[in-house]
């Protein structure tokens, strides 16, 4: 669904502070014929959480790209933390960070190497002490010292979220945080990710398939369906919409074309 | 958060820290470093025994002692450079790390500076024990060219990194599917950096491209020096001033590719 101006407002009034996080505007990206992300909008607020909901090829990555500045947009425009993206990201990539399945951490490096380097790049100040800082949080301190290629899946995803948090960021955005984690670590991660944002009055935007982490973690749900927001709302608005008690329910209604119960 | 995070212009902070971060991966895998001294050790032997040979048997080659093995370590110089560079930057690739790296505070320039400094250091690996082989077995000491050598040296590694700028560039937009031309494109100077013969064996038309190249001047320096004492100070100015504009036009080059790849999302897989 395109979005007109009265619900570009609608969104702003969702963050009253009118200083948004992220401020994404008419955003598209075609590649070649292919419009990944199709003229959408969004607000969001400072400290909040937001899930990005969608099928594959819904155009959750390629927006999250966009907001990092790592794709450049076929038109439309990003803000984040007030400041245009990519045009000045030199002044808010100190200020952010981000997990992705599409990118790794090297493998002969170990976890102390790898987080000394990016907490250099960071300009993290008492690096040494937040590598243990972060180390005890993650539960890392016992390998510290192993090449990150030597890591279980689950280790390696807790090592490249304490990258993420190298830089105590405002605003922290994640692809699939979870993916291949077992349900233990998997809850363990969120749990850590909502301390996160109550100690640091963090902003979290995450993209995710796991509709249990979504309802638990996020304040707002934008879901995405071929490029377009086809919904924008609280997870309980959502599903009292479709009339449905959990969100993959909703999911599967989306994802398989079934009308709202209510709403549009 | 520190404020020095948010601080505009190079920052020396963050390239060392990506120094750090190659020469980590140096040190953390002996293939890498027994790499960086097998080929100019097998470079050195092959053309110093064929010199050795030649030398005894054609009285022009017994005048100008070290034509060949000087031609082969200047070569190293500029092919070891842009390898080292380029395969610094290819470590990125192979970590699918590119990401990590172009959403954090570091700079483009401040990432090309640290492929640079690491091809120097690289090539140092490399080269020390070259020299002192060459010194052993040939009696061939590439510091008798004394003052020159720091002209000789710097044209080629500024050439060598030019490439190295370009190349990886052309991979950064094209993917691990272009690598190949990482460890090719140098070669294909080689002919026309005359690196073991004079300019004049090239057809006449040729020698335009010759010249157009920052080696070739190097290498007609060197047998200037070998053959006839003599330092050809104008050479190497005529080949620093290509060299500035080609170090230029790789760096325009970089930032274009760079963008064309954010604009076509190869740094979000940057596989092949």
């Amino acid at each position: 669904m395109a979005q007109n101006d009265a619900e570009v407002t609608r969104l702003t009034t969702a963050d009253p502070s009118g200083a948004a996080a992220i401020d994404v505007s008419r955003l598209v990206k075609i590649y070649k014929k292919t419009r990944a992300v199709d003229d959408i909008s969004f607000r969001i607020a400072r400290g909040s959480i937001t899930g990005l909901l969608g099928g594959n090829g819904a155009g959750k990555t390629t927006t999250i790209a966009m907001i990092m500045g790592l794709v450049l947009p076929t038109s439309g425009r990003v803000q984040v933390l007030g400041h245009p993206m990519p045009q000045e990201s030199a002044q808010v990539l100190g200020r952010m960070n981000f997990e992705s399945p599409y990118v790794d951490m090297p493998m002969r490096l170990t976890v102390r190497q790898n987080l000394t380097i990016f907490g250099k790049l960071y300009a993290v100040e008492n690096l040494s002490a937040r590598i243990a800082e972060l180390a005890s949080d993650l539960d890392l301190t016992d390998f510290l010292d192993r090449p990150n290629g030597k890591l279980s899946a689950g280790q390696k995803t807790r090592v490249a979220l304490a990258k993420a948090l190298i830089n105590q960021p405002e605003l922290l955005l994640l692809d699939e945080p979870t993916a291949s984690l077992d349900p233990d670590t998997a809850d363990w991660v969120r749990e850590h990710l909502e301390t996160y944002r109550k100690t640091h009055e963090a902003t979290i935007l995450l993209a995710s398939h796991n509709m249990l982490e979504v309802e638990r973690l996020c304040d707002r749900v934008i879901i995405l369906k071929r490029g377009r927001i086809e919904d924008d709302d609280s997870p309980d608005g959502i599903m009292a919409r479709y009339n449905r008690t959990t969100l993959e329910e909703v999911f599967l209604d989306v994802a398989r074309g079934r009308a709202k119960e209510a709403g549009s | 958060m520190s404020n020095l995070a948010m601080r505009r212009g190079l920052s020396a902070h963050r390239i060392g820290a990506m120094i750090l971060r190659y020469w980590y991966l140096l040190l953390s895998s002996w293939p890498r470093l027994l790499e960086l001294l097998y080929w100019p050790t097998l470079q050195v032997m092959t053309w110093g025994f064929l010199q050795t040979y030649v030398a005894q048997n054609a009285s022009f080659f017994a005048r100008a002692g070290g034509t060949l093995i000087g031609a082969v370590m200047l070569w190293d110089i500029l092919l070891r450079g842009q390898l080292g560079f380029s395969i610094s930057f290819l470590e990125e690739m192979w970590a699918r790390n590119l990401g990590n790296l172009m959403m954090s505070p570091l700079r483009p320039i401040e990432f090309l500076i640290s492929l640079m400094v690491m091809s120097l250091i690289r090539l140092a690996i490399g080269l020390v024990p070259m020299t002192i082989l060459a010194i052993i077995l040939f009696h061939f000491n590439v510091f008798s060219f004394g003052l020159p050598l720091i002209a000789f040296f710097c044209n080629l590694i500024f050439t060598s990194w030019s490439v190295g700028v370009f190349v990886s560039g052309l991979v950064l937009r094209n993917g691990l599917g272009a690598e190949s031309i990482v460890w090719t494109l140098m070669f294909a100077l080689m002919p026309l950096a005359c690196v073991y013969y004079p300019v004049s064996v090239l057809p006449y038309w040729l020698q335009y491209v010759a010249w157009a190249l920052p080696p070739t001047y190097v290498f007609e320096g060197m047998r200037a020096l070998l053959i006839d004492h003599v330092f050809r100070a104008d050479l190497m100015a005529a080949a620093l001033l290509i060299n500035a504009v080609l170090l230029m036009a790789s760096f325009a080059a970089f930032l274009a590719l760079l963008r064309s790849a954010r604009r076509h999302g190869s740094l979000l897989g940057s596989g092949e």
